[in-house]
């Protein structure tokens, strides 16, 4: 079975990582992937810099993918979170989850990247176009994503 | 104890880890960071609203009520923002 974890500057495969998830023994795989938006507020951005808190930051991946491995029935997971200075359209972060079943990947997968924003120590700065930067504030919406799916029953929003 | 900042907290206090030796009584998030923000005018600004500020004692998050006991790591930042 996968459990991969990374932190990492460099940018990751993700034909490669779902290629390794479905050579699993899986009977299907879902994704997600963040990418660094064009703009923030209808304001044109440069960069997004992206910063973590190391140790800390695996340490909450890895709970999240046992959570994840102990409430669905998967045959792999893996989380991938990049760090740095981001420009826009590259990658940030790669979410995906393997099962026989789809209704189990998908579901797990939603969990994983709604978690992920809540609880895992990462922060991000926006670096516009015109020179100015600001740190992302969170978001309400984010915090009740993640909380409805610390319901026990039933386990999430659509029942899985 | 090791007190570390992130995001917007490193640079309000200008330094990202500082090894302190806080005094009994700052056994508590919030009372610890009230007395980190006497340390000078970059720390009293970054703890000047607390409502903006989340804490991990040895890695895992707190409530800033919580008893720090005997934590050998805290850090402070912003709530988070990743994914």
């Amino acid at each position: 079975m996968t459990r991969r974890i990374a932190v990492q500057e460099e940018d990751f495969d993700a034909g490669a990582e779902l290629a390794a998830l479905a050579g699993d023994g899986a009977g299907g795989v879902a994704s997600f992937i963040g990418v660094v938006r064009g703009e923030a507020g209808g304001r044109k951005l440069a960069a997004l810099r992206l910063e973590h808190y190391p140790g800390m930051t695996e340490a909450a991946l890895a709970r999240l993918a046992d959570e994840a491995l102990a409430r669905w029935e998967l045959t792999g997971v893996t989380l991938i979170h990049r760090v740095g200075r981001l420009l826009p359209g590259q990658n940030i972060v790669f979410v995906a989850a393997a099962s026989a079943h789809r209704a189990e990947a998908l579901a797990a997968t939603a969990y994983l990247i709604d978690r992920l924003k809540t609880d895992a120590p990462f922060w991000k700065a926006e670096e516009f176009a015109d020179g100015a930067a600001r740190w992302v504030a969170a978001r309400a919406e984010d915090e009740a994503a993640a909380a409805a799916w610390r319901k026990d029953l039933p386990p999430g929003p659509d029942g899985l | 104890m090791r007190v570390l900042y992130f995001a917007w907290l490193r640079e309000k206090t200008g330094v990202g880890q500082e090894e302190l030796s806080p005094p009994p009584e700052a056994n508590t998030p919030r009372a610890l960071a009230a007395w980190l923000a006497g340390r000078g005018p970059g720390h009293a600004a970054a703890f000047a609203n607390m409502a903006l500020i989340r804490c991990a004692a040895d890695q895992e998050f707190v409530d800033l009520d919580a008893t720090l006991g005997d934590a050998a790591e805290v850090a402070f930042f912003p709530p988070v923002t990743g994914g």
